[in-house]
This record gives C-alpha cells, sequence and structure tokens, in this order.
C-alpha cells in the first residue's frame, strides 16, 4: 500500500450512533475506508455494503491442496517408492489412509486460512498494521476515510461527521 | 405476538397421499408376483454369489467353532423367498420409519435441553412428526410376531439345545440377553420387555411434553417451558441408553453371531439424519405452500447445518466402524463386511451409500447460500432420506436374505406405502396442532435470528 495516505477519522461513543452514521454517511455519495469497533456490531457489515469473505473459498482450496498431498505422498511412499506389507494389506490400501488424509486437510486448510486472514489484516511479519486510534482495540468506535478516494473536502467531510454523530475528528497521516 | 395459523390438511394433500400409496401398493404387488414367479432364475443368479461369500467366509475362517454363521442362517429354514423380501422389507421399513418418528421427540428434547431459540417457530413439526411414536411401536411388536422366524435366527429352539445338530454355542451364550429369566430358545421375554418399555418410555415423554408445548398456548406462563426442559433432559438420558438397546435389539441381533459396538451410534446417527432432513423438507414444503412466513433462510440455514454437520457424523461413526473391522481382520468381524462387499445388490448400494450419504450432502451443502435456498434444500433432503433408506435395506436385510436379497419393485412398493402412511399421520397430526407456539419464551429471539 502507498505511504502518506491521508485518513479523516471519527470517533463514536455508540453502536448505535455508529450503525446509523455509516448508513447515513455511504448515503451522501462517502467513500469508507474502514470501521473499527472493540467488539462485533450487528448490521455492520450490511450497512457497509461489504460482500461475503472469501475466505472459506481459500479454505476449501488449502483443505483440497492437503487431501491431494496427504493421498499422494502416502500411496507414493507405501505403494510405490518403498512397498511395505503391513496388516497383510495391499499396498496402497485406501481405508488407513483417511486419517491421515483428513487430518492433514484440516491441518493445511486451518493454517491456510489463519495465514490468508493475516495477510490480508495486514498483520505481516516484520510490519505493523495501520492503528487509526488505539481506542478501537478499548472502548471506541472508530471511523476512518480516505480523503484520496472521495472528492468532497476534508473540512465537508469532517462536517458529514460531526452532523452524524462523531464525538472526535481526527486527521491520520500514514 | 404470533396470529393464530393453522394447517389445513386439504382433500387434494389427502388424494396425493393415497395415490402414492396406491402406487406403491401396485408395485408392492407387481414386486411380489414378479418375485414369485421369476424368483427362482434370480436365486439362481445369485446362486455364485451365495458360494463364493461361504467360501470366502470359510477360507478367512479357520476357527472352526463359527464355521460361516452367516452364510448358514439364510440357508436352511423358513418361508420361500419372495415372503421373506417381503418380511425383511417390512421390518426394514419400520424400523426406518420409527426412527424418523422418535427423531421428532429428540429433536424437541434437544431444542429444550440446549435452551434453543432459534428453532421456536418450527418445533411443531417435529412434535407431528412424533405422532408415529405409537403406531411405529405397535407396528414393531406386531411385526415382530410375525417376521421373527425369518428375520431373527436366534429365534430357533434348535440353536439352545446343548449337543443337538443345530446347538451354537455363541447365540447360546447370549441367550440371556434375549430370554431372561425364561429358558432359552422359549419366548424372549426380556427382548420383548425391552420393545414395549422403550416404545413406552418414549410416548409416555412425548405426551408429557406435548401437553406443556400445548399448555403453553393457552396460559402463556412461562412454567410450562421450564417443566418440558427438565422433561427434555431427562427423555434424553434415556434416549441416550434405550436408542443403543434399541438397535443392538432391532437391527444387529439379526447378525446374531458378529456384534459391533459402533452399532447403537451408527443406527442413532442414521436415524437423527433422517429425521432432520425429513422435518426440513416439511418446514420447507409448509413454506412453499405460503405457511410458516416468519421463518427466514436464517432458520432454514441452521437447519441446514445440522444436516451437513450430521452427515459427516454419520460418515465418521461408517468409517470408524468400517475401519477397525478392516484393519484387524478377524474373522468374525470381517464376515459382516464380506457379506456386503462381495454379494448383489448390497455392493452397489454399500457405495451408492456412501455417496448419497456423504459426497453429495457434502459437496452440495458446503457453502452458505446452498444451506439457506429452499430449491437446494429440497435437493439434499430427499437425497440424505433415500440414502439413509439404502442404509437401513444395507443393515437389516443381508443378515435375512444372504445371497438371495434383491431390491426392485417389492422393497420400493413397501417404501411408498409406508412414506403415504407416515405422512398421512404426521399431516393429520399437524393440522391439529397450532402450527407456530402462540406464548413460547424464545419467540421474539427466534423472530430476529440472524445467522
Amino acid at each position: 500500500m502507498e505511504k502518506n495516505k491521508n485518513f479523516i477519522v471519527g470517533i463514536f461513543d455508540d453502536e448505535d450512533i455508529l450503525l446509523h452514521a455509516v448508513e447515513h454517511i455511504r448515503e451522501k455519495g462517502v467513500k469508507i475506508h474502514e470501521v473499527f469497533s472493540p467488539f462485533p456490531v450487528h448490521g455492520l457489515d450490511e450497512a457497509l455494503g461489504y460482500t461475503r469473505s472469501r475466505l472459506p473459498i481459500a479454505a476449501f482450496l488449502f483443505g483440497m491442496t492437503g487431501t491431494i498431498l496427504a493421498l499422494f505422498t502416502q500411496i507414493w511412499m507405501l505403494g510405490f517408492d518403498w512397498p511395505m506389507i503391513i496388516g497383510g494389506k495391499n499396498h496402497a490400501s485406501l481405508p488407513p489412509f483417511i486419517p491421515v488424509t483428513f487430518e492433514f486437510t484440516v491441518l493445511l486448510s486451518a493454517f491456510g486460512m489463519v495465514g490468508t486472514f493475516f495477510i490480508v489484516s495486514d498483520m505481516k511479519p516484520y510490519g505493523w498494521p495501520r492503528q487509526f486510534d488505539l481506542r478501537s482495540t478499548d472502548d471506541k468506535h472508530v471511523m476512518a476515510i480516505d480523503l484520496a478516494s472521495n472528492k468532497l473536502s476534508k473540512d465537508e467531510l469532517s462536517r458529514i461527521l460531526k452532523d452524524n454523530g462523531a464525538s472526535e475528528i481526527n486527521e491520520k497521516n500514514f | 405476538m404470533i396470529a393464530d395459523e393453522k394447517y389445513i390438511f386439504k382433500p387434494e394433500t389427502k388424494r396425493k397421499l393415497f395415490i402414492l400409496g396406491a402406487v406403491g401398493i401396485l408395485l408392492f404387488a407387481l414386486g411380489v408376483f414378479m418375485a414369485m414367479s421369476g424368483g427362482g432364475h434370480e436365486a439362481e443368479g445369485s446362486q455364485a454369489a451365495v458360494e463364493l461369500s461361504k467360501n470366502l467366509v470359510a477360507t478367512s475362517d479357520h476357527a472352526a467353532a463359527a464355521e460361516g454363521p452367516e452364510a448358514e442362517a439364510g440357508e436352511h429354514h423358513g418361508s420361500p423367498i419372495w415372503l421373506k423380501r417381503i418380511y425383511t422389507s417390512l421390518w426394514h421399513n419400520n424400523v426406518f420409519f420409527a426412527g424418523i418418528g422418535i427423531i421428532g421427540l429428540f429433536f424437541i428434547a434437544i431444542q429444550y435441553a440446549a435452551q434453543a431459540g432459534w428453532s421456536a417457530p418450527i418445533k411443531r413439526i417435529p412434535l407431528a412428526i412424533g405422532h408415529w411414536i405409537p403406531f411405529a411401536g405397535i407396528l414393531m411388536l406386531v411385526l415382530w410376531f410375525v417376521v421373527k422366524a425369518d428375520v431373527f435366527h436366534w429365534t430357533h429352539h434348535d440353536l439352545y439345545v446343548v449337543g443337538g445338530p443345530d446347538y451354537d454355542a455363541l447365540i447360546d451364550g447370549k441367550g440371556g440377553y434375549f430370554f431372561w429369566p425364561l429358558a432359552d430358545g422359549g419366548f424372549p421375554l426380556f427382548y420383548i420387555f425391552r420393545m414395549v418399555a422403550f416404545f413406552g418410555l418414549w410416548y409416555l415423554f412425548f405426551v408429557w411434553i406435548k401437553k406443556e408445548m400445548l399448555a403453553e398456548d393457552i396460559d402463556g406462563s412461562t412454567e410450562h417451558w421450564y417443566t418440558a426442559r427438565k422433561l427434555s433432559a431427562i427423555f434424553l438420558v434415556i434416549f441416550g441408553y434405550s436408542s443403543s438397546v434399541a438397535a443392538w435389539d432391532w437391527v444387529m441381533s439379526i447378525d446374531t453371531h458378529w456384534f459391533s459396538t459402533m452399532m447403537g451410534w451408527y443406527v442413532f446417527a442414521s436415524w437423527w439424519v433422517t429425521g432432520l432432513a425429513v422435518i426440513t423438507v416439511i418446514v420447507v414444503s409448509l413454506k412453499n405452500a405460503g405457511y410458516l412466513k416468519m421463518v427466514t433462510a436464517n432458520h432454514l440455514h441452521d437447519l441446514g447445518k445440522f444436516i451437513f454437520a450430521f452427515s459427516i457424523f454419520w460418515t465418521y461413526i461408517w468409517f470408524s466402524q468400517f475401519m477397525l473391522i478392516y484393519y484387524a481382520n478377524i474373522p468374525e468381524e470381517t464376515v459382516y463386511f464380506i457379506t456386503r462387499l462381495k454379494n448383489n445388490p448390497y455392493s452397489w448400494i454399500f457405495y451408492t451409500n456412501l455417496i448419497l450419504n456423504f459426497v453429495l450432502p457434502f459437496l452440495l451443502f458446503m457453502t452458505r447460500d446452498a444451506k439457506r435456498h429452499m430449491s437446494m434444500l429440497l435437493v439434499v433432503c430427499p437425497i440424505v432420506i433415500t440414502g439413509h433408506w439404502f442404509d437401513f435395506y444395507n443393515m437389516i436385510t443381508p443378515g435375512v436374505m444372504m445371497g438371495h436379497g434383491g431390491i426392485g419393485l417389492l422393497e420400493i412398493g413397501m417404501g411408498l406405502i409406508f412414506t403415504a402412511v407416515f405422512l398421512f399421520v404426521v399431516l393429520n397430526a399437524l393440522s391439529k396442532l397450532q402450527l407456530v407456539a402462540k406464548n413460547h419464551p424464545c419467540m421474539a429471539e427466534s423472530l430476529n435470528h440472524h445467522i
């Protein structure tokens, strides 16, 4: 992401005010960069117009990778590379491979999902996610508006935020 | 808050059910006719399969004590093949539908015990399904005396005569489980007692919980909810044990020599996911017919998740049972799966079972959208119900019919007859109830349910 972006940051005390503010501000055609809240606010995703996360698709693909990898490894190792007779079964007999396949599917899908989520959320190693206001982890709701992606001026945006119940308005540069 | 709403059991719905039943009877009669006339040919064809399975059992079975017990069970005594098929089919369908009936009550009990709020508007549908319990109980008891000689090998007196030609040490060892306190090989008092006691207890709790649910409509006191929760908790403990023992009695005792510690769970899992699918089909059909306006995609989503999760649970149980027997490779255990894998039609049903009950629900129900759309629910639920009907077929039939088993018009017809009668009883019961609870304490929560 580019550096030196300018953001207008509105602080909200109450989630109901925040929810209505989000709706009204979006109606005015303002693009909201992101909203941070200390707890999940019901209906916020819809109010922000978010489409559903694609994380489940990533999870499925990671899981499939695990399934294929586990099956391939076991069949290749025990069936072709170093065939061994175990319990009088065929070299590559499917049922005993299933538990390992299952575990590996779960492992890769879980790890892959967490990794994807961290990367998407900007929580990379040797980096630091952008924090618009630390109080969003405590008792305030924080709405960030990107100046670059809105036509309105800084003052107009501040006024809109104020009108919609923001208790405090700050600027933030990264 | 909730308007009076009643399901009207329309004459045209009744007519449809009668037609379904009539088609069932027609197919059944045709199937019986075909089995009586062409049955010999069919049996010849599968004779090789019988031999094959006998050889397999014999080769894998060097412990001479139990020499091919299953293969032998289907041979010597009793009724002609076509009559055996009818008996097996009757027992198969009754165990299957009895399970759906009792799951109606089990679903309600789970909701109360878990203090679940989301299900408040749909609880009357499982309640209506529970009305099948007394019918299933009476049918089970009557049918047992009709089919016992053919379906339950262990009922034969000669097996318990020490030193006799048919003496079977393994079955004799299990005699007490069936016949106590009477003599082995006589009247199975303990077995019949269990059957009567289970249905009696289930019905009793059904009546008690139903009474509380209906009384709540009238006076609106939350006392009824608390009483129903208490009753539900007690019922769940009883059901936990009784469903497991019922599975040993009604399903596992057919393969008398064989046993599996997973069987109780396996039968329960199969019943439970079928019951959930039946509840969902009825809810969706009612919504399509214009009832249950307050039931939204969110409630359907929960039902869909239930079916998705318990399809996987069933597969887990299936695999746990199969895997251990496969890996240990002990002859008296593997005989169960050899019978099912080496004979037709059991072998194709064996694999179809996994596709219908695991692969299809797993893939089709994986996404969120699939579980929220009524059309998708109406595709997957019938698949699951049919799949578990086949599952029960493969649990019950091979132990009775051995290589002579068939699946054709006879079995399908019987299934349709049971479906029609079951639906008639359930819908008739539903039309006599208030469709939605009026004073359910969790109703407000459910109306705002959002996931």
